[in-house]
């Protein structure tokens, strides 16, 4: 086997239950890099649970992940991250009182020392934020600024931008777009578009049919703890994903 | 000032153009942290010229200047824990029994014979319990740090009643004297080792990770935990700087009153918790300055010495420091 899979990642027959509660019965999918592979699924059809186990917050009774053909096994975001596995979390993880840079580096600042001590390189974080910032064209005054005082879009993007600058290879989004509106939501996806031109795998939950076909490569729709579809996004029509979603259609996998 | 879908102005621009002295300026007045840090500088100005200008001839002079800086020392260290636990939006009600514990180990340890730095150590160590303890049960067992530090209250003080049979001990020692009394030019050497503490806690707080990861946790401690960073221990820490710090603080009223006493000092507590309040930190977590609550703390004591000063009996001072508080508790609320 070569070392490249075609997948950034795969999931393959992952099962967790939480006491007489089945919340995954079996779950398979993938997402390939370069692509957004999008999950849609009603309220309680699995979709957090599956992302929890990706990102390392829950662990999978039964099943496997495998990350570039090998398999994996975590059991903390921590771990799960060190996978280069990110998540944009609904609630973005952004603390309001810290500065934009401060935030990018949360739990992973930059380190000078000064014999047996280690002193913030605060100089080194920033032009590494400014960088972040830049290769994603966000463009906010200053990385010195709280996070207190940016719009709802800036903040989507800040949080985007921390997913996606640690040499990530997937990135998970939970709802991105939810919280905003028109013209900030538009440059959202303009973000996730740039994400995907630079290989990123993105992983996208979303309740919104016209985003999921406009912005996905691949779609796998879940219905009560099973994948129902996997299917092209040109293949395949809102109608489809109502009927898929509601049981109406039997799916096709 | 949003985030154009393909702008060709870049952050770094942006950068560039923020380090002009006048937008550095005009970034910084626009931060709320900016308003509150200096709030206390002014009013610690103007009451040093209220008070110098009511009574210049004895409010005014090196004496009692020098008195205002003695007597600001030992809070000053207080406020320092204090802020720490605060930043993390929790608080220490324990730190004057904590204290009170700290002096009566020390006592216990200087008269059965142990030099200074020893007796120094011993209660220092019982203040890191202490501080260790609070941390521990805040940490682990997630009960409200007001429950915690309050029941540490009333056992340290307990425990140095029964340690001491509710008796003072006399410490005689010249090292202890010179400490008390001596100095460096016109500042005291309290004064001096409460710089000294103040300033390696701005260090630790705003140029270690550990202190990002402390401000992290008292700004959003569910976004904090998402991004790996261990609140547990940041609560214990906290706790503990703050346990530690009052009872090295003992060793230092012990110096100035040559005796080691059972009886807690309550105006430490408020002292600090005013401090804290006055000097920008908010108690909702998340901003925290060292050098606001240090100013804050010279401003309570000139306006002690200054109101002693001009004559106005002890009992209204505690009603006007209590108002004081509260005002500028109501001033600088920001959220």
């Amino acid at each position: 086997m070569s070392s490249h899979s075609e997948f950034a990642i795969e999931v393959a027959d992952i099962k967790k239950s939480f006491g007489s509660v089945e919340a995954l019965r079996g779950v398979s999918m993938f997402a390939k890099p370069g692509e957004v592979t999008a999950i849609v699924g009603d309220n309680g059809a699995g979709k957090s649970t599956l992302i929890k186990c990706i990102s390392g917050v829950y662990t999978a009774d039964e099943g496997e992940i495998r990350i570039d053909g090998k398999t994996v096994h975590f059991t903390t975001p921590e771990e799960s991250r060190s996978f280069g596995i990110e998540t944009v979390y609904q609630t973005l993880g952004l603390i309001e009182d810290l500065t934009i840079w401060q935030n990018l580096f949360l739990n992973r600042e930059k380190l000078k020392s000064f014999g047996p001590f280690s002193v913030l390189n605060k100089s080194a974080m920033r032009n590494e934020a400014a960088q972040m910032l830049k290769n994603l064209d966000v463009y906010i005054p200053s990385i010195k600024s709280r996070v207190r005082g940016l719009s709802g879009g800036q903040r989507q993007a800040v949080a985007i931008c921390r997913a996606a600058g640690w040499g990530s290879r997937v990135v998970i989004m939970d709802e991105p777009t939810a919280a905003l509106g028109v013209r900030e939501t538009a440059k959202v996806e303009d973000l996730i578009q740039r994400m995907k031109a630079q290989g990123l795998a993105i992983l996208l939950i979303s309740h919104n049919f016209d985003q999921v076909l406009r912005l996905a490569d691949q779609i796998f729709v879940m219905r009560q703890g099973n994948v129902m579809a996997g299917m092209r996004a040109k293949e395949t029509s809102g109608d489809e994903l109502v009927a898929l979603i509601t049981g109406a259609s039997a799916g096709r996998k | 000032m949003n985030i154009p879908a393909k702008s060709p102005a870049s952050s770094a621009q942006a950068e560039e153009a923020g380090t002009s002295m006048y937008a550095k300026l005009r970034l910084a007045m626009k931060d709320p942290f900016f308003w509150s840090n200096w709030i206390v500088v002014v009013a610690f100005i103007l009451v040093v010229v209220v008070f110098g200008a009511i009574k210049p001839h004895s409010f005014l002079t090196m004496y009692n200047l020098n008195n205002v800086l003695v007597a600001s020392s030992i809070p000053a260290i207080i406020a320092v824990g204090q802020t720490f636990a605060v930043t993390t939006a929790g608080i220490d009600l324990s730190v004057s029994s904590t204290m009170t514990l700290g002096a009566v180990a020390f006592g216990l340890a200087f008269t059965n014979g142990w030099p200074v730095w020893a007796s120094c150590i011993a209660g220092t160590l019982a203040g890191l319990g202490c501080g260790l303890l609070n941390g521990i049960i805040i940490a682990k067992r997630k009960i409200s740090d007001f429950i915690v530090t309050l029941g540490m209250l009333s056992v340290a003080a307990g425990l140095a009643l029964v340690l001491s049979n509710g008796r003072p001990r006399q410490i005689v020692s010249t090292q202890l004297s010179t400490l008390a009394i001596g100095g460096v030019g016109q500042i005291p050497y309290l004064m001096m080792i409460a710089l000294v503490i103040t300033v390696a806690a701005h260090f630790f707080l705003f140029n270690t990770r550990f202190g990002t990861h402390i401000l992290a946790t008292g700004g959003d401690p569910d976004a904090a935990r998402s991004m790996g960073v261990n609140i547990d221990l940041v609560k214990i820490v906290v706790y503990s700087v703050s346990g530690t710090l009052a009872g090295f603080a003992a060793m230092l009223t012990i110096s100035r009153i040559g005796a080691a006493e059972p009886a807690a000092n309550t105006s430490i507590l408020l002292n600090s918790v005013a401090a804290v309040v006055l000097g920008g930190v908010s108690l909702f977590g998340g901003r925290g300055t060292i050098f606001g609550p240090f100013v804050a703390t010279l401003l309570l004591q000139a306006l002690t010495n200054g109101l002693t000063v001009v004559g106005v009996a002890a009992y209204y001072q505690y009603v006007s420091i209590g108002l004081v508080v509260i005002l500028s508790a109501a001033l600088v609320r920001t959220k």
